[in-house]
């Protein structure tokens, strides 16, 4: 799965917790979920479950707890997308 | 202090026989039955498969919810509740809060027995199986009991007491006169007041081993909820939301409301679980004396009550409760208000029924009107001597009450009645 695809499903993944479509508008890699989508942060975790669901990977509360960006989520993805 | 004067500027319901006012005033009116056979509770081996349960389908919640608040949404209560205060906002001619700034005065009670038993039930099988971590974020806000009050004071942005009362089967009629005892105080001006509760078979399950619901109408659904009949035999288990936007005079006059009905007042009490009261049942003693506490508060004659709607809920305590009513308010024979009971057409309710049958009550005052009973052609041989029969009508009346006292009694011993007044 190239980086496009994979920015394109996250995307898809967290567009029904954004609170703020222009946000989502401008998604770029440096996008912040909190402070640029306005993502309420109890969401966070649901997040996360979609993403394991999405890919099929589980993701640690060590891993979790840095996904608070689009760049930083895409690299843990693939990280663990490695692993399997 | 003097007491401010308390009215009713808005109704919502959700109820087996009714999804909006509309719908559940002119089933009353005909006396049409929600209750129906559920196939589930076939499945599951219960003695009584019927229950009372609101009728509609999913897409019906997008008015509601966001999509956001639906996902993962599993409360049957929550669902419930929130379209029937929201709805009780919107008829009141309220808008909900777009501001940062809370509206202080403005509050929500509203109560529940329980809460998300479904989304609590899924959160078990996941803990069980070590998976705890797969809970998600929604299973706190929609298992706790306060999850109702929650969702409705964010919706509407409430800055005043937004909280949920528990009190079994008298917690709607309790939610009620919290509200109107914190508005009479001046302690708030608007209160979205009412109660829900949960459908399904793990709510009803405890009921059916109790042996205390009906089992023998599974094939004839609509005959099983008989008040006040010589053939009842237990009350069939019920679900829903009933609300009220519960306002001081003040406030609904400045802003031109419409006014459904007054409060004049009310009690609540416990019976101690002493002197024939237990967990199950009432000590007749403290239903009297709530009943005459409200009609003191309320600054009203006993004889002043046109209509009363009961708690009545088709077990063998109806023929106590009447008798407890025509001791506490020192009438009987034809000097007997009219007096109805709403489980005869949607079952017992639970926690939301003291709600639900508020709204009806408010109803039939506001449009002139006492339903019919159902089910109650063959009145209860230890009623006949008490009352007269044409106080239980079995078809609508046409008929402008004035005052009608409204009653719920709860396990534990619990009893609440409310008295509302046409509004003048």
């Amino acid at each position: 799965m190239n980086k496009e695809e994979l920015l394109s499903k996250l995307k898809t993944i967290i567009t029904p917790y954004v609170q703020n479509q222009e946000g989502l508008e401008n998604l770029t890699e440096d996008t912040d979920f909190i402070q640029d989508l306005e993502i309420n942060s109890a969401n966070l975790v649901d997040v996360i479950l979609d993403v394991e669901d999405e890919f099929d990977i589980e993701i640690d509360n060590e891993a979790m707890e840095k996904m608070l960006t689009v760049k930083a989520s895409l690299v843990i993805i693939e990280e663990k997308l490695n692993e399997k | 202090m003097n007491k401010r004067r308390v009215v009713i500027t808005g109704l919502g319901v959700v109820s087996p026989n009714g999804m909006t006012v509309s719908e559940f005033k002119s089933a009353m009116y005909n006396g049409v039955s929600g209750i129906r056979f559920i196939e589930q509770l076939k499945e599951l081996k219960f003695s009584c498969q019927i229950a009372g349960l609101p009728n509609y389908n999913k897409d019906y919640l997008n008015n509601y919810f966001t999509s956001i608040q639906q996902r993962g949404l599993n409360a049957s209560g929550m669902e419930y509740g929130v379209i029937a205060g929201l709805d009780a906002w919107k008829d009141a001619g309220l808008s909900t809060n777009d501001s940062e700034i809370p509206l202080w005065d403005v509050g929500v009670i509203f109560g529940t027995g329980i809460l998300g038993v479904d989304k609590f039930r899924d959160a078990i099988y996941k803990v069980d199986d070590g998976n705890v971590r797969r809970l998600g974020s929604t299973t706190v806000i929609q298992t706790m009991a306060s999850g109702i009050s929650a969702f409705l004071g964010g919706m509407l942005g409430c800055g005043n007491v937004v909280t949920t009362n528990s009190s079994a089967c008298s917690t709607g009629t309790e939610a009620i006169l919290m509200a109107y005892d914190r508005i009479a105080s001046g302690n708030a001006e608007i209160i979205l007041a009412g109660s829900t509760s949960d459908s399904g078979p793990y709510v009803w399950g405890g009921f059916d081993a109790m042996r205390i619901l009906p089992y023998k109408y599974n094939d004839n659904p609509t005959e099983a909820s008989r008040p006040m009949s010589a053939t009842a035999s237990g009350f069939v288990p019920g679900s829903g939301a009933g609300a009220l936007v519960v306002e001081s005079l003040e406030s609904a006059q400045k802003r031109g409301a419409k006014i459904y009905a007054e409060i004049l007042g009310g009690h609540v009490n416990s019976g101690g679980q002493r002197n024939g009261g237990s967990m199950t049942a009432p000590n007749s003693e403290a239903v009297q004396y709530c009943i005459k506490k409200a009609v003191q508060n309320s600054n009203i004659e006993a004889k002043d009550i046109d209509l009363i709607n009961g708690h009545l809920t088709a077990t063998t305590k109806d023929s106590s409760e009447i008798l407890n009513w025509c001791e506490a308010l020192g009438v009987s024979t034809i000097d007997f208000p009219y007096i109805n009971s709403l489980k005869s057409m949607i079952g017992h309710c639970l926690a939301a029924s003291g709600s639900i049958e508020s709204v009806a009550t408010v109803l039939q005052l506001n449009e002139g009107f006492v339903f019919g009973n159902i089910n109650c052609e063959d009145l209860h041989p230890d009623i006949k001597p008490l009352i007269d029969r044409d106080k239980v009508p079995t078809q609508t009346i046409d008929f402008n009450v004035k005052i009608a006292a409204k009653a719920s009694f709860g396990f534990g011993d619990v009893n609440a009645c409310i008295i509302f007044k046409e509004y003048s």
